[in-house]
Parts: structure tokens; sequence; C-alpha cells
């Protein structure tokens, strides 16, 4: 009774100060601070069209390698976790229904090439690495759905996310050595403004995170299916 | 009082989105419940930081056929609150994976989901 | 929205109030289109509304299965 009258009062206070905080809040009318200075110079010294793209890789590069390396250790952990004694022999699920299998092998190739071209074509329209990453792994879990008894392969899931996490760091040195700082994109040239081989090293960055970033996504699901049994 | 723009409704349904994950948070007894509200208080975190940079009668900035070029400054939306809440999400996908794994270990070790009978650290 | 959270935290059954805050992420990616973001929105309709719901299946029917 008195827990309940606590988190009434709580609440309340809480529902105050957002009231105070909505009152007296003003809409912005002109562009001022780091987004001008953003939205002045990107589009010149980078390249890059799409100006959200430019300051995820470029500006605010160091935010993503932290990301990356969050979702690497969530990913790891729920591999850890998981493991243990799945038997072999109770993997007999049922077949899924006709729609969803002869759906599926038209529908699958499809998907998998349109998350490679969103993040093959970050720079030059909305999209980018973690979008591409996204739709792969929906790919992924459709796939999981029409088939449960595929089993896929963790060895060759691990080695790509190995080589694009590597890379990734690379290109971010070699940043350090022959431009400007760490995850600098002007060692490539910059190009013809609006083609898809401009940008300097973006589109090479964005591939490399997006391949990471579905690769992730499919070791959790692939370490969820394989715990499911049929009764 | 206030005009009825985008921002400031998006501002209110955020901040409701937040009390309703903090109520449901707080009330409820079943494990995977607390976890679906935690879920909405994220989406309304997000839904409030990206209306704080909306700017009125502007659009997105992406420079395209619309936008010109050397006007830019004049005609788009704040990019950096876009920048910190495309992380924002993908990382609230992975702590809710994380925290349904540990449910599900929890669950079988106890054999039940209800937070009342997880009393192994009470005084 | 506000309606599809309240169902999301009140109904009694795990299986609608999955689905309810499915609904809501996908709200919220319309609203992020309104609000001229289309690189959130389509972050948040794959993940919110797809990914999310999916896991969240996966591990109810882990559970219920040994529960029961």
């Amino acid at each position: 009774m008195f827990k309940r009258l606590f988190i009434f009062v709580l609440l309340l206070g809480l529902g105050y100060i957002f009231f105070s905080l909505v009152e007296n809040y003003q809409g912005k009318t002109e562009l001022s601070g780091i987004g001008r200075y953003y939205a002045e110079r990107g589009a010149d010294e980078l390249g890059s069209a799409n100006l959200v793209t430019s300051v995820v890789v470029t500006y605010r590069g160091l935010d993503t390698l932290g990301e990356v390396s969050i979702l690497f250790l969530t990913a790891l952990i729920i591999g850890f976790v998981l493991s243990g004694k799945a038997a072999p022999e109770k993997h007999k699920f049922n077949p899924a229904s006709e729609i969803l299998t002869t759906a599926s092998k038209m529908m699958i190739p499809i998907v998998f090439m349109f998350g490679v071209y969103v993040f093959i074509n970050g720079h030059l329209s909305p999209g980018g690495g973690f979008q591409g990453g996204a739709i792969i792994a929906s790919g992924v879990a459709l796939l999981l759905l029409a088939q449960p008894d595929k089993k896929i392969n963790h060895t060759l899931i691990s080695f790509i996310e190995s080589i694009s996490g590597i890379g990734f760091v690379i290109v971010g040195i070699l940043g350090i050595l022959l431009a400007g700082g760490f995850l600098d994109n002007r060692i490539m040239e910059l190009g013809t403004f609006g083609h898809i081989l401009s940008a300097g090293s973006i589109p090479i960055i964005y591939i490399f995170v997006g391949l990471k970033v579905g690769s992730e996504l499919t070791s959790i699901l692939s370490n969820l299916q394989e715990t499911q049994t049929q009764e | 009082m206030k005009e009825i723009t985008i921002d400031n409704v998006s501002i209110i349904v955020g901040f409701l989105l937040i009390l309703i994950g903090i109520w449901g948070f707080l009330t409820q007894k079943n494990l995977l419940k607390m976890i679906i509200s935690f879920t909405l208080f994220n989406s309304g975190l997000n839904i409030i930081i990206v209306a704080i940079g909306y700017i009125k009668d502007r659009t997105a900035p992406i420079i395209d056929s619309s936008v010109n070029k050397a006007n830019a400054v004049n005609e788009i939306v704040d990019p950096v609150p876009h920048a910190l809440v495309l992380t924002a999400i993908v990382i609230g996908l992975g702590v809710t994976a994380l925290m349904l794994v540990f449910a599900l270990k929890l669950s079988k070790h106890k054999n039940s989901l209800d937070i009342s009978k997880y009393n192994d650290l009470k005084w | 929205m506000i309606l599809m959270a309240l169902v999301a935290v009140h109904h009694r059954s795990l299986k609608v109030a999955i689905i309810a805050s499915g609904i809501v992420s996908l709200f919220s990616s319309i609203l992020f289109l309104l609000l001229a973001a289309p690189d959130v929105a389509m972050t948040e309709a794959a993940i919110g509304s797809g990914l999310t719901t999916i896991i969240f299946f996966y591990v109810l029917n882990k559970i219920q299965k040994s529960n029961v």
C-alpha cells in the first residue's frame, strides 16, 4: 500500500519536471553552433552528399568505433551464455507452410542485395552501414523461419566479423599516417561530387561497418535459434 | 499558449512515453513485461532527441537536386542529433537482447518469471 | 501511439504486449519521417519493429516450452 503511494508521488514529481521543461521550450529558428560548422564546410571538405554520413564516419568517427565494439561485446556475451548442451537429435521441426517456403526462395536473394545496395550508397542517399546491416539480419531471420533446420556456419560468420573489424581499424590508422588524423577520409582522392566512387575512403569504411553489424546480429539470431527444441 | 507545431507535439508524446515506461517498469511483476517497458522508454527518449534538432520549414540534411550546395546552411535541419540517435537505437537493441538472454537463464534456474519469488538477496 | 503503449504495459497476455510494442516502434518511425530525418526512420523501422519483436518471440517460445 505504501509502495503504491510512493510510486504515485514519484511519477507526479517527474510529471511536474517534464511539464516545466515543455513549457519553457522554444523551437530554434536557425542553425547555430557546431551544426552550422558541419553544414557550411562538410560538403566541400569531405565531398559526401549525405551530411549525416559525414558526421558519423569522419567528424565523430571515434563514437562509431566505440559503438561497434559494444556490439561485438554483446554478441560475444550472448554466444558465451547460450552455449551448452544442445541435444543434436531433437532438431526435427515441422516444415513451414508452402507459401512461406516458395516465397522465401524468391525473396531472400533480393533482400540481401537490397541490404548491400543500402550500405554501398551510404554517402549519396539516406542509408549507410547500420541500416544495411539490419536489413541483412532481417533477411537471415526470414531464412531461419522458412527452413528451421538450416545450420549457419559459425566459422564463416566469425571470420567475416573479425576481418571487418580489423579492416576498420587499419583504415583509421592509415588516416593517421597519410593525412590529418584518425579516420580522416582524405587518404584517397575526393573525386567528383555525387558519383559512387567519391568522398575518399567513406564507402570503404561504411562497407566494413555494414558487414560487421550484419554478421553480429546474424550470430545473435543463430545462437537463439539453436537453443530451440521441438517437443 | 503554445502553437501546435510538429516538434511541440513530438516532445509531449516523447515525455508521455517515458512516463508510461517508468510506470510499467515499477509496477509490473512479470520479468518480460519489465523489459517491454524498457523498450518503450528507449523509443520515447529517441523521439525527444530528434525533435530538439528540428527547425521549422526546413528539409532533411542531404544535398541533392532540391538543396543547393552553397546555400545549405539556410535549408537543412541540424544533422548532429541524427548521428547520436543512430548510434543509440543500435545500442538499445544490444542491451535489450542481453537482458532477454539473462532473463532466459534466470527463469530456467527458478522455474518462474514472477519477480517477487527472487528473494535470494533480501535481508 | 499512447493507446498502444498503455495496451503494451497492461494487457495480460504476453503475445499481445509484444506486438503492441512493435506497433509503437512503427508509429515512432513515421514520426521521425515527419521530423525530416530519413536515416533515423529507416534504422528505427528495421531494428525496432523487426528485429526486437523477433528476438522477443524466440525467448518467449523458449520459456514457455520449458515451463509447461
